[in-house]
């Protein structure tokens, strides 16, 4: 069974790898925006040293980590889950249903197929670029590295449990493409993409660590940064693998009732 | 299970709540009876046309036979399998081809589809290797192996599709159109595959389609099913004579120019469209003569004889039992 997820996996890996020019254009893009990003915290940085808790060269850093991230967690979207929309609308999705295979793992094995190509891809090139330019506050600890890869796993797996409920939304919805939408620019703001939620005063900053969103980029952001060490470090862990479980679940209770309806009212 | 009752459906029911909008706030709800009380057996080892309209229930039908859709009433048994609770235990000893749909990784080459299936459905890994050999020989894919599915052709990814379904030794195998939209030459190699598939392994093939060559190639027996009921159930033969027995054939001739209604025995005029006229005549009566009374008093120019298709039959089986 195992081998067949490693499949599904290896294949989703392989798909995006045979977009080149898709690629480049997202690693320029990437470029651009963390420049762009990059001038613009500068700026604030001067005005406000230790904003958020971070130096300047830490603010840095987050702005390429952000870049990195971006692809790879599939932040706007525009992973499996267009597909998935794409398969209920067109009904393709009842041919899924007769493959003796689970459907969210099958998609989740998928997902992190896409999310290694992009991490190795997507993720290090716009790191490297900034890195020449700018001074970033990287770790030497080889141990610290690792921590932040764990993390940037547990991101995608809660990052994918949210993308796969819009998904499933498109079984009772005609068009799961609003939702796909929404969705994006809730997570754009709540995965810490256009400030880092230490930034956020009071209520708003309060609620944005604990939404799932958090775990796509502040946590995997925090730990590379060195601010989640020993049990913080199993405390940032727990709170992604609780949401991913949480979401999961839910995705799983969603499937089965879409399921349902697929089988009794044929889609 | 008997092999005789291989497939086995009991007054088998779909029934769809449609709702409707029906002014600003109401909806109207309505039911549409998509299968409406059908009965058959299918014998294993047997190759079974089904037929009919579209919007007749075919779809439907087999949605139920690989359990990914639940019958409101009646029984259905599949390998002795209740299909839709069984549903994964069922898909090892089904294969399944949407013609309109592709379970085959897009992105990637066939073969990569190939390994996910070998998989998926556990084969054993000689059973696995021997079944590729086979399926690549049998539907010319050593050269597709390498392609990435979304560049193959329609009839390429058919074939494609039809290897994947048949990897792990289905004992039945499902087909919905197979041969729609292809060409001459990958509908006569789909149907040359299909055909030694039932002859040589056994697999028990239902099959349905709109192209009445592909039941008279591969099928000796034939079900119609129109309104989610059972019309027909027998020899292919048999359908014949229930249409030419009772219906007309066409003759369409095209004259030099445009002039009044042919006039001559036996032929009826349908219509009339500048210099091209449509002719009636009876079934049973031979074009021969006719076209040579036309030939010897107009100036004729063109001309075609038209059987009746499939849809012409199911109407009149229709008008014979009046049902309309």
């Amino acid at each position: 069974m195992i081998r067949l997820y490693a499949l599904v996996a290896a294949g989703g890996f392989r798909r995006h790898a045979t977009y080149r020019v898709a690629t480049v254009a997202g690693v320029f893009t990437n470029t651009v925006f963390g420049f762009i990003v990059a001038y613009t915290y500068i700026a604030l940085w001067d005005q406000k040293p230790h904003l958020g808790g971070y130096d300047q060269a830490q603010a840095l850093t987050y702005v390429w980590l952000g870049q990195g991230m971006m692809a790879t967690v599939a932040m706007l979207g525009g992973g499996f889950e267009d597909e998935l929309i794409e398969r209920v609308r067109s009904g393709d999705i009842a041919t899924d249903l007769y493959r003796p295979a689970d459907l969210q793992l099958w998609w989740l094995a998928g997902d992190l197929g896409r999310a290694a190509f992009h991490f190795l891809v997507r993720g290090t090139m716009p790191m490297m670029l900034g890195a020449l330019v700018f001074d970033l506050a990287l770790p030497d600890n080889p141990f610290v590295w690792i921590a932040f890869v764990f993390s940037v796993v547990l991101g995608v797996v809660v990052s994918f449990a949210v993308r796969y409920l819009v998904a499933l939304s498109s079984f009772w919805l005609l068009d799961g493409a609003g939702v796909a939408q929404i969705i994006g620019l809730v997570s754009l703001f709540f995965s810490g993409m256009l400030l880092p939620l230490n930034v956020f005063p009071g209520v708003l900053g309060e609620l944005a660590k604990v939404l799932p969103w958090s775990s796509l980029l502040q946590i995997p952001a925090d730990v590379l940064l060195g601010k989640h060490t020993g049990w913080g470090l199993v405390g940032a862990y727990a709170f992604q693998l609780g949401w991913a479980a949480v979401l999961l679940t839910v995705g799983r209770l969603l499937q089965s009732a879409a399921t349902r309806k697929v089988v009794v009212q044929g889609g | 299970m008997v092999d005789a009752d291989f497939i086995e459906l009991d007054n088998l029911e779909k029934v769809f709540d449609v709702r409707r909008k029906a002014g600003f706030w109401r909806r109207e709800k309505s039911e549409v009876r998509a299968v409406d009380g059908i009965s058959f057996t299918v014998a294993r080892g047997e190759m079974v046309g089904y037929i009919g309209p579209n919007g007749a229930g075919k779809s439907t039908t087999i949605k139920m036979l690989t359990g990914i859709l639940t019958p409101s009433g009646g029984r259905l048994r599949v390998a002795g399998l209740d299909p839709s609770r069984e549903r994964t235990k069922l898909a090892q000893r089904i294969g399944v081809v949407f013609g309109q749909r592709t379970t085959l990784w897009w992105d990637l080459p066939l073969r990569d589809s190939y390994r996910l299936a070998h998989r998926m459905y556990r084969i054993p890994d000689a059973r696995f290797a021997e079944n590729m050999e086979r399926c690549v020989e049998l539907l010319d894919l050593a050269e597709l192996l390498e392609v990435p599915v979304r560049q193959l052709s329609l009839g390429q990814r058919m074939r494609g599709d039809i290897a994947a379904a048949l990897l792990h030794d289905p004992e039945v195998l499902y087909l919905d159109e197979p041969t729609i939209g292809l060409d001459v030459v990958s509908k006569a190699k789909v149907r040359e595959f299909l055909r030694d598939l039932n002859a040589e392994r056994g697999t028990t093939v239902l099959l349905t389609t709109h192209d009445l060559q592909d039941i008279e190639q591969l099928c000796k027996r034939v079900m119609v099913i129109d309104h989610g009921r059972l019309m027909y159930d027998g020899a292919l033969t048999g359908l014949h004579e229930v249409g030419s027995g009772v219906s007309e054939r066409m003759l369409v001739v095209d004259l030099e120019r445009e002039l009044p209604p042919i006039d001559l025995e036996l032929v009826r005029v349908v219509k009339v469209e500048g210099p091209r006229q449509w002719l009636a005549f009876p079934s049973a009566a031979s074009a021969a003569p006719i076209v040579a009374a036309i030939a010897a008093s107009y100036p004729l120019v063109d001309l075609s004889v038209r059987e009746p298709d499939i849809e012409a039959v199911i109407a009149k089986m229709y008008a014979d039992r009046g049902v309309y």
